[in-house]
């Protein structure tokens, strides 16, 4: 939840972003802010234009117009890496792992290329501290293209944790979890925002969703369609009819 | 909770110093033992070993597909001459300097391929050095369109210099392997190893994926530059057509291909590999060609990892340059 202190600064001011692939819209006039600490989540159909959102936070895609500010700091500019030096992680919806190395070796990229300039044994403590939290601990030395797709989703959170993020991006990190597995990653995702770390996270399990954000923002054809408390955006006749479906219910099964 | 130690390599690795120094050792001694057209074999196998183990680095870890780099071979080999016989440098300083100055000419060349990616910088380094080819043959003063003779061994026995050459391309070796192990054992490695693993990712988790391979752009022209003086040096000659032909880069890229790409061992063993092939096979003309592609679609159609992926069912590292967790051992009640 957000502290009195935090509220009033934002860690990522989006403004009137655009972007097209040929014909098709992806980000049609999207403005939205996070604030330091903030938990946010974005929802919307297939095809919304959600990953399409963070790549360009992230910097992975580049947008055609529109500004994206960081702590009050222009983006635009900065290659991915440079952002991720400023403090911005993401996960990826279709895990990327570095196939060949270990899951050790694959988050200590993570830790290893940041700006603060930690020593090798700090980079080293980072890594295997983000994998304990992650829960990767029995596959230390296992190659990460040999991982399932569960372990795959965790390695891409612990990577992402290495990186000592000020603002995560998830995306759909929670899709294809066992009921088993959700509240463990809940769990993880809960403890990261209340040591301040502000999150951004898309994701189609909305029960879960809500149970963690402060904020939400439901997204359909590249634009916004509501944003606000969770469960007013999620009441509103307009998101309901087009993401959630007329008999839906927070909280519990359709 | 449970502390865990980080180690690199296995027990294998232990023993590898020793073992990599004693084949040093015994290498070095070889001039003495082994009969002059040995000795030439040697040298020709090592120029294949760094040749390889430099077109690694630069494509299967840093995923820049390069069909020119012999216009650094060529840089390499008309420099020798240059600084040995026009320049009147001692010839293994020469060498040295040949190697350093390719990365002059990589440094601003980066500029122009980085530009280009894929295919594109693929042929894009080809065009460019045939393009310095074309202005290497217009200098006279490196002999123009038929080449020129190195002068600088011709005060010294044939014996004498054939050691000479043997014991530089033996030092070359030595420090290229040597540096690549280092290299990939270092930050830049784990770059490098995750840029060859996923592009996007590395650079999602800060890795400067362009810095870097302009990095090992530069790092191996030097490579490619020693490699070029040691085929002067050998040769006695340097030949335009011959030094930067395109010849080179599909040499380069069988080895690299059957041994193994993107580990330090796979390129090794492409590279011996290769040499014997073309020593048994060079007098068969066109045969031998056929049966080396014949070869080559083999080798990966069954071993698509290549020879050293084969061998070492990725459980092998020879260099240490893996790491390895394992959890410490709590005593009883403590």
């Amino acid at each position: 939840m957000v502290n009195e202190t935090q509220s009033h600064v934002s860690a990522l001011t989006v403004s009137d972003l655009n972007k097209k692939f040929g014909r098709v819209i992806v980000a049609e006039g999207i403005s939205f802010d996070v604030k330091a600490g903030e938990a946010f989540g974005i929802v919307g159909p297939n095809g919304a234009g959600k990953s399409t959102l963070l790549n360009l936070i992230n910097g992975t895609e580049p947008s055609d117009s529109g500004e994206i500010l960081f702590h009050g700091e222009p983006l635009n500019s900065l290659d991915p890496a440079e952002r991720t030096h400023k403090g911005i992680a993401r996960t990826f919806q279709i895990p990327k792992p570095f196939s060949e190395m270990t899951v050790y070796e694959n988050v200590l990229v993570g830790s290893t290329f940041l700006k603060s300039h930690h020593s090798r044994h700090e980079r080293s403590e980072l890594a295997i501290d983000a994998i304990t939290r992650a829960g990767l601990t029995p596959f230390f030395n296992t190659p990460a293209g040999k991982l399932r797709l569960l372990d795959r989703k965790r390695l891409e959170l612990a990577r992402s944790l290495a990186c000592q993020p000020k603002l995560l991006l998830l995306d759909e990190i929670a899709g294809g979890l066992t009921d088993a597995e959700l509240p463990v990653l809940l769990e993880i995702i809960r403890e990261l925002n209340a040591s301040g770390v502000a999150i951004v996270w898309i994701e189609h399990i909305v029960h879960a969703l809500v149970s963690v954000v402060d904020r939400l923002m439901c997204i359909a054809g590249g634009k916004v369609i509501a944003i606000g408390d969770p469960h007013t955006v999620l009441e509103d006749p307009k998101v309901i009819e087009i993401y959630l479906g007329s008999d839906f219910q927070v909280g519990g099964a359709v | 909770m449970a502390t865990y130690s980080v180690s690199r390599g296995t027990r294998l690795n232990k023993f590898l110093p020793v073992i990599f120094s004693a084949v040093v050792a015994l290498l070095a001694f070889l001039p003495k033992f082994l009969q002059i057209p040995y000795q030439v074999k040697f040298v020709q196998a090592f120029i294949l070993i760094i040749l390889a183990t430099m077109w690694n680095l630069l494509a299967g870890f840093g995923g820049l597909v390069s069909i020119g780099q012999q216009a650094f071979i060529g840089i390499g080999a008309y420099a020798l001459v240059y600084f040995a016989d026009i320049q009147g440098i001692n010839p293994f300083l020469s060498l040295i300097l040949a190697g350093l100055v390719c990365v002059v000419f990589a440094l601003p060349l980066s500029f122009l391929v980085f530009r280009l990616s894929g295919g594109y910088f693929a042929i894009g380094t080809w065009v460019i050095a045939e393009i310095i080819k074309l202005f290497t043959v217009q200098i006279s003063q490196l002999g123009g369109g038929s080449g020129i003779s190195l002068g600088a061994f011709s005060g010294m026995g044939r014996e004498m210099r054939i050691a000479a050459v043997y014991w530089s391309a033996l030092v070359t070796i030595f420090l290229v392997l040597l540096s690549t192990i280092l290299l990939m054992r270092s930050k830049v490695g784990l770059a490098l190893t995750a840029i060859r693993d996923d592009q996007t990712a590395a650079g999602v988790l800060g890795v400067n994926v362009q810095q870097t391979r302009r990095l090992i752009f530069l790092l191996v022209s030097i490579g490619f530059g020693l490699a070029g003086g040691l085929i002067a040096m050998s040769n006695l000659r340097v030949q335009p057509d011959d030094i930067f032909s395109v010849n080179y880069s599909a040499i380069m890229i069988f080895m690299v291909v059957i041994g193994g790409l993107g580990s330090i061992e796979g390129p090794i063993i492409g590279a011996v590999a290769y040499y014997f092939l073309q020593d048994k096979l060079k007098d068969h003309g066109t045969l031998y060609l056929i049966i080396l592609g014949v070869l080559g679609i083999l080798i990966v159609t069954i071993a698509p990892r290549g020879l050293w992926g084969f061998i070492s069912r990725e459980k092998i590292s020879l260099f240490a340059t893996k790491y390895r967790i394992s959890e410490n051992k709590q005593k009883e009640g403590a």
